[in-house]
């Protein structure tokens, strides 16, 4: 089955719902708890991503029989250069995001480390597609 | 008390002649375990958590809980009260804490103990964890409210680890009366007076533990009047010796403060309690050492047993313990209680689990979207559910039908009247001329 949410620009009343749908939903399948925490964590870092870097996008989650698929795709500014993203405490979180405890540049690495798999598409001033694969 | 007992898992019950069926309780559980059949609020028992707050929100006064009555007392040689520090909170302070605990002598009890006392205890064991427990989890979530230790089971058994694995307070007093002031002896009754649902609940269903050292539990609501006028009566007896640590656990924010951690968060109301735990849960709140979490307003001096307004409840509690001795005074009597661990597994409950099947569970989930997405999302609660999206679940659990929802049964009637038009128009080849 599919679950699909609109990630609103900057509007933080309303990340964390589709992490917490996803939540919400994983239960009911009775998925493990760890699973369930590891997909949480990787679809929470996702969507406050597309909030604070990305001006919004598309969060979706395919639940299959033996793997959960998570998509974020956004038209946003793009990442310039992966690797450095993807480097534990790297952030360019604006000054009003930190304020609020954002920006620790912690999101994308847990990302990595909370799927099986994770692939990052990204190009500047087009936007970014991150898929992940939770395997159950 | 043991498990075997009772067999019901909470203690939330209906008055069937006052609940009219207004449909405001369903909405405010946080667990979505009441639903409106037959014009009655009914509660699907495994997903209660006790939390008291349809008791707290119901307007016609149809919850109440199930606790013990005072009479229960009367066959016990040695009775014994542990009156919960909200207690006190209830009364003006012109009542000294040793005239409240005076009054409950003269309702009939024998001796009292202060759960404040043991909440000191409790205090200290909490201390030791977070100081060398290295195996333990951080934060570690505060088990001492049982509807937060049952949300977790329910809602978020990833956290089971967190849950700090200690006996509660008032479990802790009932040991130290029956292990260590009346060792040995027979006929002991040991009474915990409550502000709590959840606490009648784990006095005979425990958490973490096998058995209760707990006689009974009585209501604080229901001892009100009597005690108040029992106070009037009573003479002033020196039987307070809580400190303001035990003192403080009844309200938000006192545990944290007893413990002495400044990493720590306070949070009070399920509503709150349950966003800091999704919150923990999608792993943003890092650098936390300790989470007091207390599913009242105001923690337990808003409990769903109590009588007065929890905030001034709460302020009431906080001007007692500026007079009172940062801890209780004397040699600590109990500091050989022994080991107040958990020594039973707390388990997820499976209560939410659509099918012990995954692939069924995964057909009726996608069925679930698909009926909620023809519901008109408006939430009215008319059917009985709490949402249109709960009615949806219950229509593909098998215990709803679509016609339950008033819109979709409006659809239907109109199909039928139209088909019973498109009928009429019908004649019988011999009459049709
Ligand atoms: N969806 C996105 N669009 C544009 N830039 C992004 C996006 N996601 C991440 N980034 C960039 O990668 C950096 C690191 O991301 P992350 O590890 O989540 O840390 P943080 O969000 O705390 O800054 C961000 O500061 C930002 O520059
Ligand atoms: S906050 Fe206190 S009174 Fe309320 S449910 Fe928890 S333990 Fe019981
Ligand atoms: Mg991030």
């Amino acid at each position: 089955m599919k679950l699909k949410f609109e990630v609103g620009d900057e509007d933080f009343s309303l990340a964390g719902r589709a992490s917490s749908e996803l939540k919400g939903v994983l239960k009911r399948l009775g998925i493990g708890p760890d699973l369930v925490r590891r997909a949480s964590i990787a679809m929470y870092e996702g969507e406050i991503n597309m909030v604070i870097h990305a001006g919004g996008g598309v969060a979706e989650a395919e639940i299959e029989a033996d793997r959960v698929v998570l998509t974020l795709i956004d038209a946003g500014p793009g990442i310039p250069d992966l690797s450095l993203a993807m480097t534990e405490g790297w952030s360019t979180a604006p000054d009003r995001f930190r304020e609020l405890g954002f920006g620790a540049g912690m999101g994308l690495p847990n990302m990595r480390r909370n799927c099986d798999e994770f692939d990052i598409e990204s190009e500047v001033g087009k936007g970014t597609s991150v898929r992940m694969v939770i395997r159950l | 008390m043991s498990a075997e007992d009772s067999p019901a898992p909470h203690s939330v019950l209906l008055d069937p002649e006052k609940c009219v069926g207004c449909t405001t309780c369903i909405k405010k559980c946080p667990t979505e375990a009441i639903r409106v059949r037959k014009g009655r609020a009914s509660i699907i028992a495994e997903r209660c958590i006790d939390c008291g707050e349809c008791i707290r929100t119901c307007p016609h006064g149809a919850k109440r809980a199930v606790s013990d009555p005072l009479s229960m007392i009367e066959g016990y040689r040695v009775k014994v009260a542990v009156p919960a520090p909200t207690l006190y909170s209830q009364y003006d302070e012109g009542r000294s804490v040793n005239r409240v605990l005076s009054g409950l002598l003269e309702l009939g009890f024998d001796e009292v103990f202060e759960v404040a006392e043991a909440a000191e205890i409790v205090t200290a064991a909490t201390k030791a964890l977070l100081a060398h427990d290295g195996t333990l989890p951080r934060p570690l979530i505060s088990s001492a409210c049982p509807a937060v230790v049952k949300l977790v089971q329910l809602r978020f058994p990833s956290l089971i680890p967190h849950l700090a694995p200690l006996i509660p307070p008032m479990e802790a007093a009932a040991r130290i009366v029956k292990d260590r002031l009346h060792a040995g002896e027979d006929g002991v009754g040991v009474f915990f007076i409550t502000p709590c649902a959840g606490k009648v609940t784990v006095t005979r269903a425990p958490l973490g533990y096998a058995r209760s050292a707990l006689d009974g539990v009585i209501g604080l609501r229901d001892i009100y009047l009597p005690l108040r006028a029992a106070i009037a009566a009573a003479p002033e007896r020196v039987l307070a010796h809580a400190g303001r640590m035990g003192l403080e656990w009844a309200r938000t924010e006192g545990e944290c403060e007893a413990v002495g951690e400044r990493r720590s968060i306070s949070v009070d109301g399920i509503g709150n309690v349950i966003g800091v735990l999704e919150a923990l849960e999608n792993g943003s709140m890092k650098d936390l050492v300790y989470i007091e979490a207390l599913a009242c307003p105001a923690g337990c001096v808003g409990g769903p047993l109590t009588v007065e307004n929890p905030y001034i409840a709460k302020t009431r509690l906080r001007n007692r313990e500026e007079s009172a001795p940062p801890q209780s005074a004397g040699p600590r009597r109990y500091e050989s209680l022994g080991d107040l661990g958990w020594t039973e597994a707390v388990k997820a409950r499976s209560a939410l689990v659509l099918d012990p099947d995954m692939l069924k569970a995964l057909v009726m989930m996608e069925e679930i979207e698909f009926r909620a997405s023809g519901l008109p999302g408006l939430d009215c609660g008319s059917c009985g559910a709490p949402s249109c999206k709960a009615l949806a679940e219950d229509i593909v659990r098998g215990t709803a039908i679509e016609s339950d929802c008033v819109f979709k049964l409006r659809d239907r009637v109109r199909e039928l009247a139209k088909e019973l038009m498109a009928l009429e128009e019908i004649r019988p080849p011999g009459l049709d001329r």
